[in-house]
């Protein structure tokens, strides 16, 4: 179970406030939706979660399975099974894709004290997992993320995220950038993670993600907190109508 | 199958990590090791000049070449133009000769080896088989070497205590051993061409190298020799207060190739030490020289005290048509680095090459680069130099690239990239560009970068620790160079990457 408790959390630079007061609460296995107009605040709930430096929590939590992540620092987090699937994902020159990737399983596994995969094993567990997200041995031989697509980038993210097997996934607009197909991969990648137990939050803009990934429960987000939580219907409506009524309802 | 090589990759880039989570001990060479020693006297003259040349019962005329340096050394002043700043060195405050006592007659048995000196060996990694050539045990060299072959040439403060693989070395007529043993053996050889690259007037310490040189190897490869394994010299200073002087001439003989390899440690004290090399590569037509170097004298310690003050002249002549040269080297120890190593573009259609990573910590300082002269026609070179600062260190890149007239239809590219890891340290760089004819071209890129945020929340969203990120981004900074090392020397050098950088972040 993932749980935000009345999270406020400003700049660490400026005195601004960004989340005002946000909970939320994701059931083991579920799949929930964020919406939300631009500077909401959803990309920075996620980077606080995870510990990005440069907020300041002034108040509230964020549990998973009971445990404070707000406690832990930023690799611990991601060893209890908190995953960011970013909206910009970073290029890091000269760090093989595999390489990256191999560092990040192991790091984590041995932070949960469990036996490091040798090379051959991770091999075969990588080729496995992506060639169902159509990312070739070419890819998995670049340097993380530079030269990549938008699309490529996305699925790269996806692809981490199926290597870590985590209990909490964050996906940021994940959606954006992809064609038609890449979005039906992902979705696909996604949906092949579902496992009963693992749960996902998904930020987007657009309904049509949800027409792949079917959420439990959809809540939109406005100035720092969730001002409206539904069923999938939700999504519909703001596709149709924009958040114009619903930021009017609370208002 | 690319996808395997790359894992092979991948093993070496875990090591890395590990090495950084199991070295507890920021510098794991900086053990002293127990040893009878034989000093000179401290201080320099022409007595102690005298009694170098005697120890090593050298011929009149080297001795005479060691009398006339250090005259013109006397006349020098020490050079100030880098960007290094250290309190005045002493240089009569130095011994200049010291040597193991038990090496002063060879051992029979590994028992009458001084096991103070195997200890040392074993602690720097050398195998054992190795350990018992190095220590000069009589019918070591008789035991099968296991695994792939590299011949070791070990200097120990101011002498060679032995050179490995030489009978089979000289199967295929390459000569290698220790610089004083070739004195000896090949005083013809020693003479055509120590000081021919390196003349003995270049430059204030390259003088007082060659007045007080002790020891150092010396390489030659017949004519159409490809050297059939790497060679490599490991360097230790161990003594207190006394500077090494080491001296190293290779000259690889018409269409010749060999790699060499250079390895360097100190054990940990806070008085500096002094050290001043030469080495002098001679490259004749078609001829392939490789020498890669990872240095690691002792930094210094967080405070900046104690370290290795590294004074280096390097030098390769591509003499014929078609001569290569190309140096790599991983600078991550020192506390003073002041080394450019060069190389002079002679024969039509040489080719002179340059790959460097210079790390730097705390409060070291490196000021560290390459000269390119290029003199034939249609010759080429390219330079890569990755610099990593962090803590207070300063890192300046110093490159001078140089087209004479004759030089027609030459190239270079110079590649500056450096990296900074915090705000309290400082990377600079320094080009020289002089182009006297109109059909060369020299092209010349620098960049500067920090770590940047974004990429370490990345590794460690990941769930990497600020330590392993910092080692993976570095080392993806620096891979170009790392990939133009020889395999093993690679894993050493990612590992030292990461060691060095141990406490620059958090
Ligand atoms: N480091 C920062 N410095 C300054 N302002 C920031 C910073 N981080 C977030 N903000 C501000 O906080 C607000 C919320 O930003 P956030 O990126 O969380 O929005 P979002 O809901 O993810 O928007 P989008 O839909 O466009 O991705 C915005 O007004 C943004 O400008
Ligand atoms: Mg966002």
């Amino acid at each position: 179970m993932f749980e935000i408790k009345n999270l406020k959390a400003s700049l660490a630079d400026e005195d601004k406030q960004i989340l005002k007061g946000m909970d939320l609460t994701i059931g083991d296995g579920e799949v929930h939706a964020i919406m939300g107009p631009n500077g909401s605040g959803k990309s920075t709930m996620s980077y606080v979660a995870s510990g990005k430096p440069g907020y300041v929590v002034d108040e509230g939590e964020v549990l998973l399975d009971g445990v404070n992540l707000l406690e832990l620092d930023p690799a611990e987090r991601a060893a209890a099974g908190l995953f960011l699937a970013f909206q910009y994902p970073v290029e890091i020159p000269g760090v093989g894709n595999m390489t990256f990737l191999r560092t990040a399983v192991n790091a984590q596994r041995k932070a949960r004290g469990e036996e490091e995969l040798n090379a051959a094993e991770f091999l075969k567990l990588v080729r496995e997992k992506a060639k169902s997200l159509k990312i070739d041995a070419d890819m998995l031989k670049r340097p993380v993320n530079v030269g990549f697509s938008g699309g490529e980038k996305k699925r790269n993210e996806i692809l981490q995220m199926a290597m870590l097997e985590p209990k909490m996934c964050i996906l940021d607009e994940t959606d954006s950038g992809l064609d038609v197909d890449a979005m039906k991969l992902v979705s696909e990648g996604v949906n092949a993670l579902r496992d009963g137990k693992r749960s996902f939050l998904v930020i987007t803009h657009y309904q049509r993600l949800l027409d792949h990934i079917k959420p439990d429960v959809v809540h939109i987000m406005a100035d720092g907190r969730i001002i409206k939580t539904g069923g999938p219907e939700l999504a519909l409506e703001v596709e149709h109508n924009g958040y114009a009524d619903l930021l009017n309802e609370v208002a | 199958m690319a996808v395997t090589e790359d894992v092979a990759k991948e093993g070496i880039e875990q090591e890395t990590v590990d090495a950084v989570k199991t070295v507890g001990e920021k510098y794991k060479y900086g053990f002293e090791t127990d040893i009878e020693m034989e000093y000179a006297p401290k201080g320099l003259n022409e007595d102690i000049v005298r009694l170098i040349s005697e120890k090593n019962n050298e011929p009149e005329w080297l001795l005479e070449w060691r009398l006339a340096a250090y005259r013109r050394w006397v006349q020098l002043e020490e050079p100030d133009w880098a960007m290094v700043d250290y309190p005045e060195i002493d240089f009569q405050d130095q011994y200049y000769y010291a040597r193991p006592k038990s090496m002063m007659e060879k051992p029979k048995s590994l028992d009458e080896v001084d096991p103070k000196l195997l200890e040392t060996y074993q602690k720097l990694g050398i195998p054992l088989r190795e350990q018992m050539i190095l220590a000069g045990v009589e019918g070591a060299e008789d035991i099968p070497a296991e695994g792939r072959k590299v011949a070791v040439d070990a200097v120990f403060d101011s002498v060679s205590v032995g050179t490995t693989f030489k009978e089979e070395l000289a199967k295929a007529g390459v000569i290698f051993m220790s610089i004083s043993e070739a004195v000896q053996e090949y005083p013809d050889l020693v003479r055509k061409y120590l000081g021919s690259v390196v003349p003995v007037s270049d430059n204030y310490y390259a003088t007082l190298n060659s007045a007080v040189f002790s020891d150092g190897s010396f390489v030659y490869i017949p004519e159409g020799v490809k050297c059939p394994m790497e060679l490599s010299t490991y360097f230790r200073i161990n003594a207190e207060n006394t500077g090494q002087f080491e001296r190293t001439l290779i000259v690889a003989d018409k269409g010749s190739q060999v790699s060499y390899l250079e390895g360097c440690t100190a054990p940990k004290r806070d008085i500096a030490q002094l050290h001043a090399a030469v080495v002098e590569i001679v490259i004749m037509e078609d001829a392939d020289v490789k020498y890669s170097t990872v240095q690691n004298w002792y930094p210094g310690d967080e405070e900046g005290k104690g370290g290795i003050y590294n004074f280096v002249t390097k030098r390769a002549d591509c003499r014929g048509d078609r001569a290569k040269v190309m140096w790599t080297q991983v600078e991550t120890g020192s506390a003073v680095t002041w080394k450019y190593p060069s190389c002079i573009l002679r024969g039509d259609d040489s080719q002179g090459e340059f790959y460097s990573i210079a790390i730097t910590n705390n409060y070291q300082q490196a000021d560290t680069g390459t000269k390119m002269i290029h003199l034939g026609k249609n010759t080429k070179s390219r330079i890569v130099s990755k610099g990593i600062s962090a803590g207070r260190a300063q890192n300046t890149y110093r490159g001078l690239v140089t087209m004479h007239p004759k030089a027609k239809n030459s190239r270079n590219f110079t590649q500056c990239d450096s990296l900074l890891i915090g705000d309290k340290c400082g990377a600079h760089t320094v080009p020289y560009i002089e182009v006297k004819n109109n059909s060369s071209r020299v092209e010349h890129e620098a960049t500067t970068s920090k770590v940047d945020d974004e990429q370490m929340f990345y590794c460690l969203q990941r769930g990497m620790d600020e330590e392993e990120a910092v080692a993976l981004i570095v080392n993806g900074f620096a891979k170009e160079v790392l990939q133009a090392l020889p395999m093993e020397f690679a894993m050493e050098a990612q590992k030292l990457v990461a060691i060095s950088l141990e406490g620059s972040v958090g």
